[in-house]
């Protein structure tokens, strides 16, 4: 995060309460956390395990991403403003939604519905084992399961209402967001975009509509149907660190790397 | 005077086989032979044998044609380029030729040119595969690609070096071959590169996974600095004396692959941005892009060469960079002639490498045989490939979050493929420094000859056999397009909240520089406006709407999309973005073939017949191009309208396919309907009558229509000159019938008018009801196929199109968001008189008798109403007729 750390000054200046973003190395004993809740080593250790086998996280991912929850937490600030005034998000033509999805309860367990009003670690570590990367031998069985996981999460993001529909407007919503940052284009053609995608679904799944039916909306099913041919499970995800932050990435910035 | 002198010449020529094995392998040219012996008399000679002046151009010619007659030929059993790749049959056509060459002559005059091969064969094939290689996936997988060119390489040549010295030294290498450990690192060094050229012809039949093909091609692009820099390093320490060598060399050796792959690669970049550069002015100069395009990829190859750099790496990223900005800059025309020159070359070079490489294999007096050494070449690389891959996938997949396992190892190690790199870099040693080069030759042939043979004979079956997930070219749908779009925002927001730099951040980063720095200096302004995705939809648009023709039917009216918040006063914008799924869906064809509203007797479903013929057969006899003699310029205005002639006719052609495959089963409601819009049109229009009496038309609207008609036509003046369009207004337009190749524009029969229910069910014929029909697919096609023409053509019409994307543009679109609107309300006044059911109105009688015309929208009279229905929410009377009569006028 050059750019995070060059703007490191400013960014806290703007928002008070983040002393040590990307400090580089934090020692990860928890010794005395801003959240100050668990201190105790044992404790602690048992809080991890029962998130690693939430999560699927393992303990040093977690540790990770406590640290990570610490900073964006510090300061008794809430974790809202905490994620909205990272500086790296503020380009992202979805960060609302992104935001909205770790206040999501339906993100957090199956058959909730509603909003959070603040995540604690359990609830940041549940949003973000969507992007877990599957396991290296995982069976079809799992493969499906993350499949599953990550579409749902996919759908409750674009689904803003809840009713287990991505209506067109909703669908509307989420292109010209996604556009949002390109410039360029209109707000007609966002809308454009996400009809005809919308009626691409439509198409696909009821494909001998009765003449006076009408396609309500994009319904989970037809959402996994639709996106069939894309491959989530290998797209999806991103790679958690199991060692300290500070570590070399490997990441390759476009093209202008050399071989 | 003929030939023996001509060895200097780069395409050793074929035709100087003596006259036996010529006259055996091709008569004509043996012709030719006996007719440069024949003459020789004194005097004037009337037929002048100027052998010597055509004979270079004359023998490439030759060669190519060759090359291009063997394609030809393989081609022609499907059976067998199913099993046997094509590069196989090529070498063995090769090894043919040269055996008969061989027959007539013990020296064989011609080889692969190692200079025809680094300066020409092979930058066509490393252009072609630079400038169209897929960059995402490159980049993405860069890691694995550096790893495998790189460290693999590296690996390879020390170890088959290393192993092969050892061997001598044991004495499984016979003695014969004099070769220091020096000369079997140099080996090892050329023979461990896997060859571009091999791994693309043979992965392209094969067809593995985008991830897998994007590795074992990259790594063969890519590794071509370590090949280079170790073969100019031993060449250099072979040359000096292995005493000589000081410690300070091997670091310069280091410091040279430094320089050799960051240089190749930055003179690639500065080609690439000079290219994009030069594209983003060509604006005037459309004819000559192509040619910007080929010289400067080209040039990259050379000016590396030039200063001893990796050239290969040079052309790939010249092209990789390039690619972006040069097709978003050039026209249309341009990027297809781009696409076309280098695949013909790409595939020529290919050819001729291949033929090649067969040809030299029968050269006698270069070959010096020992079995220990092929055998143990054979072995060596195939282990070390083998252990490489798996060493080094094993240190990748703790990095990789997509792994690779156990069967992309297999196909990977199987898939080293060895070529001509490797030939022309044996045949370039010098026989003088390295005494065992005839060694090294023929065991070079060998190992190319069974890697491409035998492993790309077998890849096929062992890439089935172990279920290899095998690569879909199916295209993405738009959903997925958008979601492909959605991922990365989504992984680089988490990636910022987790607080992580990974690859996404990275590429992000980078997307941004991109967009901010980048395509703002090297775009034009027109294509610097539009989005990816934009893009994406527009093609997708088209390809959707074909698509959906033909699948036939198959498709929901967007109408059936509910908008859930929608009333009707408020819903007119999306009403009009509704009529603007029809459009861009091209759904509204193929609606509701099912309507049976009357049941025509025989004779209607014969005319009907008859009538489809007709306009199906009714084409406007094509506006004849002005043939323009510039070679510096073409009109532009041409262009868009020759695709747009094509895309109407094809669009027609599909549609009449699916018509036909459904005709027999609506082919009566069909009949019908085209009845009614026949007559819909006639009464709509001032077109001369065929017999049809026009007693039941009001006479009150005539002077409307035609009034409309007027505006209409002023209007369509305008639109015409630029572009063709007008499908929308055949239906009132007289003569557009003859005009336009129209399925429906055929004239009715001139029985029509005395079919019974001619004059029922439709006093006022709406013409706005065929209008509707007519135009929505060609129309709205026609609206996609110009938006994205446009899109990439024409700077001023960004804006347009970009505000049109629901909304018509004007530019294409002048006429047609006017006739609707009148016509419409005409039709609800009449409508009122008439208590007539119009398909745009909601209806207050069934639908049945509304005309329609069958030829073009086989009833889709239907779903209008539908969709309306769902998005006008009241009463079906009165109140909503208003703003559906105004809904069209978005169109």
């Amino acid at each position: 995060m050059r750019e995070g750390r060059t703007k490191g000054g400013t960014w806290r200046r703007g928002c008070v309460s983040c002393p040590s973003i990307r400090a580089p190395k934090v020692p990860l004993a928890f010794s005395g956390g801003a959240m100050g809740s668990w201190q105790a080593r044992p404790e602690q250790q048992h809080y991890y395990h029962q998130l690693a086998q939430k999560t699927g996280f393992s303990a040093e991912q977690i540790k990770n991403l406590h640290h990570r929850f610490r900073e964006l937490s510090a300061n008794g600030e809430t974790i809202r403003a905490h994620l909205e005034s990272i500086p790296t998000l503020a380009k992202n033509p979805i960060k609302k939604q992104i935001i909205d999805a770790f206040f999501d309860k339906r993100n957090q367990q199956e058959g909730e519905s509603g909003r959070l009003e603040e995540l604690d670690l359990g609830h940041f570590l549940m949003v973000m084992s969507h992007f877990r990367p599957p396991r290296h031998k995982s069976g079809e069985d799992e493969r499906c399961a993350v499949r599953r996981q990550k579409l749902r999460f996919l759908f409750n993001m674009h689904d803003t209402d809840n009713d287990g529909t991505i209506t067109l407007v909703e669908y509307r919503k989420v292109v010209e967001e996604l556009l949002s940052k390109s410039g360029a284009i209109g707000h007609e053609a966002a809308k454009a975009i996400a009809d005809a995608a919308m009626l691409e679904v439509a198409s696909t799944n009821v494909p001998h509509m009765a003449p006076d039916e009408f396609y309500e909306g994009i319904t989970f099913e037809h959402f996994e149907q639709i996106l069939n041919g894309l491959e989530m499970e290998s797209r999806m995800h991103i790679r958690f660190l199991d060692v300290d932050t500070s570590t070399v990435r490997c990441g390759k910035a476009g093209s202008t790397s050399t071989p | 005077m003929l030939a023996r002198a001509s060895a200097a010449l780069l395409l050793p020529p074929l035709l100087f086989l003596a006259p036996r094995a010529r006259a055996s392998s091709d008569p004509a040219e043996a012709e030719e032979e006996r007719a440069g012996h024949g003459h020789g008399g004194g005097g004037y000679r009337v037929v002048q044998w100027e052998w010597s002046y055509v004979q270079t151009p004359y023998v490439i010619a030759v060669w190519l044609l060759v090359a291009s007659v063997a394609k030809i030929l393989f081609q022609l059993s499907r059976r067998l380029t199913r099993v046997v790749p094509e590069s196989v049959l090529l070498i063995l056509l090769g090894l043919a030729l040269g055996g008969l060459a061989l027959l007539a002559d013990d020296k064989q005059p011609y080889q692969l040119e190692p200079a025809l091969f680094f300066l020409f064969l092979l930058p066509t094939i490393v252009g072609d595969a630079g400038y169209f290689m897929p960059a995402r996936l490159f980049f993405d997988n860069l890691g694995a690609i550096l790893t495998y060119a790189v460290a693999g390489t590296l690996w390879n040549a020390f170890g088959t070096g290393l192993a092969l010295t050892a061997a001598h030294r044991l004495g499984v290498i016979d003695e014969r071959v004099e070769a220091g450990l020096l000369d079997f690192l140099l080996f090892g060094a050329l023979i461990s590169a896997v060859d571009p050229v091999a791994v693309l012809a043979v992965f392209e039949e094969v067809h593995v996974n985008d991830t897998l093909f994007i590795i074992v091609f990259g790594e063969s692009l890519l590794n071509d600095a370590v090949t280079v820099v170790l073969y100019k390093v031993y060449i250099s320490f072979v040359e000096v004396g292995t005493e000589n060598v000081q410690m300070a060399d091997y670091f310069k050796g280091m410091a040279s692959f430094l320089v050799v792959s960051a240089g190749g690669t930055s003179v690639g970049l500065v080609f690439a941005v000079i290219l994009s550069l030069l594209t983003r002015f060509t604006k005037k100069v459309r004819i000559i892009e192509p040619l910007f395009v080929l010289l400067l990829v080209y040039l990259a190859y050379l000016t590396a060469e030039l200063f001893s750099l990796s050239s290969i790496l040079s052309m790939t990223f010249c092209g990789i960079g390039a690619n972006k900005y040069v097709e978003a800059n050039i026209s249309q025309k341009s990027r297809t002639a781009v696409k076309y020159t280098m695949k013909t070359l790409a595939s020529i070079a290919e050819t001729l490498i291949f033929i090649f490489l067969g040809i030299s294999a029968v050269d006698k007096s270069k070959w010096a045989w020992d079995t220990g050494l092929v055998a143990c070449t054979l072995i060596f690389i195939f282990i070390f490939r083998a252990l490489g891959v798996m060493g080094q996938t094993w240190v990748l997949n703790r990095f990789r979050l997509v792994p690779l396992d156990k069967i992309d190892q297999v196909v990977m190690s199987y898939g080293g493929l060895r070529g001509a790199v490797a030939f022309a870099l044996v045949v370039l040693l010098d026989g003088q420094r390295v005494k065992a080069k005839d060694y090294f030759v023929a065991t070079t042939i060998v190992v190319v000859f069974f890697t491409v043979m035998f492993q790309g004979l077998t890849i096929k079956p062992l890439v089935k056999w172990l279920k290899v997930p095998r690569s879909t070219s199916r295209k993405p749908t738009i959903n997925e397009e958008i979601h492909e779009r959605a991922f990365d925002h989504i992984l680089t927001a988490v990636e910022d909240i987790a607080g992580l730099q990974g690859y996404h951040h990275w590429r992000d980063k980078w997307e941004q520089f991109d967009k901010n720095y980048l395509s703002k200096l090297l775009l034009r302004k027109s294509a610097y406006r539009k989005s990816e995705l934009w893009e994406a939809y527009q093609k997708i648009n088209i390809r959707d709407a074909i698509s959906v023709i033909d699948q036939g039917g198959n498709v929901v009216n967007a109408a059936r999309l509910s908008l859930p918040s929608v009333t009707s006063g408020a819903s007119f914008p999306d009403a009009s973005n509704v009529t603007s799924y029809l459009r861009e869906n091209g759904s509204g064809v193929c609606l509701d073939l099912q309507v049976v509203d009357k049941v025509p007797g025989a004779k209607v479903e014969e005319e009907t017949e008859t009538h489809h013929v007709l306009a199906e057969n009714l084409y406007k006899p094509r506006r004849r191009y002005q043939s323009h003699y510039s070679r510096h310029f073409m009109p532009a205005g041409e262009k868009e309208r020759q695709d747009r002639e094509v895309f109407q006719r094809n669009m027609k052609s599909r549609m009449e396919t699916f018509k036909s495959g459904r005709h027999k089963r609506h082919k009566k409601e069909r009949g019908l309907k085209k009845r009614r819009a026949s007559d819909a049109r006639d009464d709509g229009g001032d077109k001369p009558r065929r017999g049809i009496d026009r007693q039941d038309k009001d006479p009150v609207v005539i002077p409307v229509v035609s009034d409309e008609d007027d505006e209409f036509q002023c209007r369509r003046k305008e639109p015409e000159t630029d572009d063709d369009v007008g499908i929308t207004f055949v239906a009132l337009k007289a003569e557009a019938p003859q005009k336009r190749p129209h399925s429906m524009t055929g004239a009715p029969p001139a029985a029509d008018a005395h079919l019974p229910w001619k004059g029922g069910g439709a006093p006022w014929p709406p013409p706005c009801l065929s209008l509707e029909a007519t135009k929505v697919i060609p129309v709205d096609l026609r609206q996609a196929w110009n938006q994205s023409i446009s899109s990439l053509e024409s700077v001023s019409e960004a804006a347009g199109s970009r505000a049109g994307a629901s909304t018509r543009p004007a530019s294409y679109a002048g006429a047609a968001p006017i006739a609707p609107a009148p016509l419409l309300e005409k039709n609800q006044e009449e409508e009122e008189e008439e208590d007539e059911t119009v398909p745009l109105v909601p209806s207050r009688r069934p639908p049945v008798p509304s005309p329609l015309p069958a030829a073009l929208a086989p009833g889709r009279h239907r779903k209008p109403r539908v969709y309306l229905r769902s998005l006008v929410t009241s009463p079906p009377s009165g109140g909503s007729e208003g703003p559906a009569g105004k809904g069209p006028t978005q169109l």
